[in-house]
């Protein structure tokens, strides 16, 4: 018999049982039960179900983040009735308006750890594979049954193995290489699957950088993503944890139903053309076409090093087009102000808004008007996705963003980089 | 038995955004609300003209894209019977079985039927039939799968557990 993938082990975990193998469904209880700005629709539910409290209240997290500050009464008045509920079943892990995307905010705070399971009401929850935690999105009814009763069902997925080797050139990041992917695996290329990495390439990457993978590759249809952790990961939460974990590894032998490879060392940059995440070309392909506003965001690409990347591009410069910076976090825009980053993407021309979600999904801050076309470091360029459906939005890296801010146009941030 | 239904029918691809915008999803709540504004950025004649019973009939992973669970609601509340496609997004199939709402993959039926075509479903048979007298089948869901469809969704499911039996 073959060894198990990352996911088999993880569901087993999850589900108390010694062994799971791809197929089996189990009723998992996951360690984190995320949602967001969604929870008030969420209460809405449990109170239909006849559940008597959250069953895990210490499990559950919620963050507001996808329109905060709030832009409408309605948008207010859902936030008020989260934040009731949030203090009639003492749910600890709350945070409000400017604390930050979820995603990000949980990283932050160390809430999931290597190993454990996370089930959210965010598509993007495979974000927390970046530190070898199982992450899937859910719908908001079954978020709703996770607080009722702390457990839901899952079917254990394939897995596919993706093998980076080599190092990145310069200007070229983890985004690249995630929007490379895509082009390869397609938007329905990993349904049902999970996706784990392997590689050299791997250790390279910063932990900010690792984080954009596993996010980005929710748009590929996996069920999650994982890289392994290694001491950079567990350096990382020794100072903030407040739990022990044990992490998990595929087994040298475990079966994968695909296998992918790619070198990262020769890659240049990759640009998503609208309206699909997975119509990715070479950046070389599409320079010059115009562009009306960059954002810089997103639990993507809106983190420390982000916003550093895009300061090295336009330091000393002036941008000809709208360059919104939306930070991912408050801790994050504490750092771009303690280290100079926010007064250089200022000095450029850039305006700043909340921490939080920021336009990627059409909310506020940012809804493009029709024919603009936007650059985002973001990870969705569906049609209608920022407010507007005839914008057409592209996707890349903070560099690639940057560049193109400053040329007014889709522009090569290599020619930036000294 | 045979029931009836008109299709719409659409490609490859369609992401929640376009069947349910994400600038309303916090603040539209009503079942007439959510249909009006179903599949808006991808055929704005859908909300319009859907009669109940109406079924879609779709390419791969129909659904990609945001978990909102809306996108399966909204066409709910619009009177849609069935959604039948090629393949689903995950977290779109399952929204779509705790809504209660039929999810069928048949991966050949977008090709081989129109807008405004007719076809039946045989739901104890587990067959789609056309009009020209094709059968296909409906695959089966595992058991504890099919027993939220049948309890009429997720939420009837916990109701009965947390109010015995309402």
């Amino acid at each position: 018999m073959s060894g198990c993938t990352f996911a088999e082990k993880a569901l087993a975990r999850a589900a108390g049982l010694p062994a799971v193998r791809a197929g089996d469904i189990v009723d998992v209880t996951p360690d984190v039960v995320l949602s967001h700005d969604n929870s008030a629709a969420i209460r809405r539910i449990f109170a239909e179900t006849g559940a008597p409290r959250i069953a895990y209240p210490d499990r559950v997290v919620i963050t507001l983040d996808h329109a905060v500050p709030a832009p409408t009464s309605r948008h207010a008045q859902n936030h008020a009735e989260i934040r009731q509920w949030v203090q009639e079943q003492g749910i600890r892990h709350f945070f409000d308006v400017g604390r930050g995307i979820c995603h990000q905010v949980l990283g932050e705070e160390a809430l999931i750890l290597p190993g454990e399971t996370i089930l959210g009401a965010d598509s993007h929850t495979t974000h927390h594979g970046w530190l070898g935690a199982f992450g899937a999105g859910v719908g908001r009814t079954e978020l709703a049954a996770l607080w009722a009763t702390g457990q839901l069902w899952l079917r254990v997925p394939e897995a596919a193995r993706i093998t980076l080797t080599g190092r990145l050139a310069p200007g070229v990041t983890a985004k690249d290489v995630g929007l490379r992917l895509l082009r390869e695996i397609g938007a329905d290329g990993a349904l049902y699957r999970s996706l784990e990495f392997a590689g050299d390439a791997l250790s390279a990457l910063s932990l900010d950088e690792r984080a954009v993978l596993p996010n980005l590759l929710a748009e590929s249809g996996a069920k999650n993503v994982y890289l392994p952790p290694d001491q950079a990961v567990f350096d990382y939460l020794e100072p903030r944890r407040t739990r022990d974990y044990v992490p998990l590894y595929p087994d040298p032998d475990a079966t994968y139903v695909a296998d992918y490879h790619l070198d990262v060392s020769d890659l240049p940059p990759q640009i998503a053309l609208p309206h699909r995440p997975d119509q990715v070309v070479d950046l070389g392909d599409v320079l010059g076409q115009p562009v009306h506003q960059a954002f810089l965001g997103t639990c993507t690409n809106g983190r420390f090093e982000d916003l550093q990347a895009a300061a090295q591009i336009v330091r000393g410069r002036q941008v000809r087009c709208r360059l919104l910076v939306i930070p991912a976090s408050a801790q994050v825009l504490r750092q771009a102000v303690q280290t100079g980053v926010l007064d250089t993407l200022l000095a450029a021309g850039a305006t700043i808004s909340t921490p939080g979600c920021g336009p990627c999904m059409g909310n506020h801050m940012g809804v493009p008007a029709p024919e603009e076309a936007t650059i985002s470091s973001g990870n969705r360029n569906f049609r209608g996705r920022m407010g507007t459906p005839d914008a057409p939005i592209y996707l890349a890296s903070p560099y690639v963003v940057a560049a193109s801010a400053l040329a007014g146009c889709i522009a090569d941030p290599r020619e930036y980089l000294s | 038995m045979i029931t009836l239904h008109r299709c719409w029918v659409y490609g490859d691809d369609v992401n929640t955004d376009v069947i349910f915008p994400g600038k309303y999803t916090y603040t539209l709540t009503a079942p007439d609300e959510l249909a009006a504004h179903a599949l808006e950025d991808l055929d704005p004649a859908f909300a319009q003209e859907v009669q109940p019973g109406d079924v879609i009939v779709a390419g791969r992973n129909w659904g990609c894209g945001s978990s909102r669970e809306q996108a399966v609601t909204a066409l709910k509340a619009a009177g849609v019977a069935a959604i039948i496609a090629a393949s689903f997004s995950r977290i779109y199939f399952r929204n779509c079985i705790n809504q209660g709402l039929l999810p069928i993959v048949c991966p050949e039926l977008h090709r081989l039927v129109r807008t405004g075509d007719q076809i039946g479903i045989d739901r104890a048979a587990g067959q789609i039939v056309l009009q020209d007298g094709r059968v296909f089948p409906i695959p089966p869901l595992s058991p504890s799968v099919q027993a939220i469809l049948d309890a009429g969704g997720l939420l009837p499911m916990l109701q009965r557990r947390f109010k015995g039996g309402a």
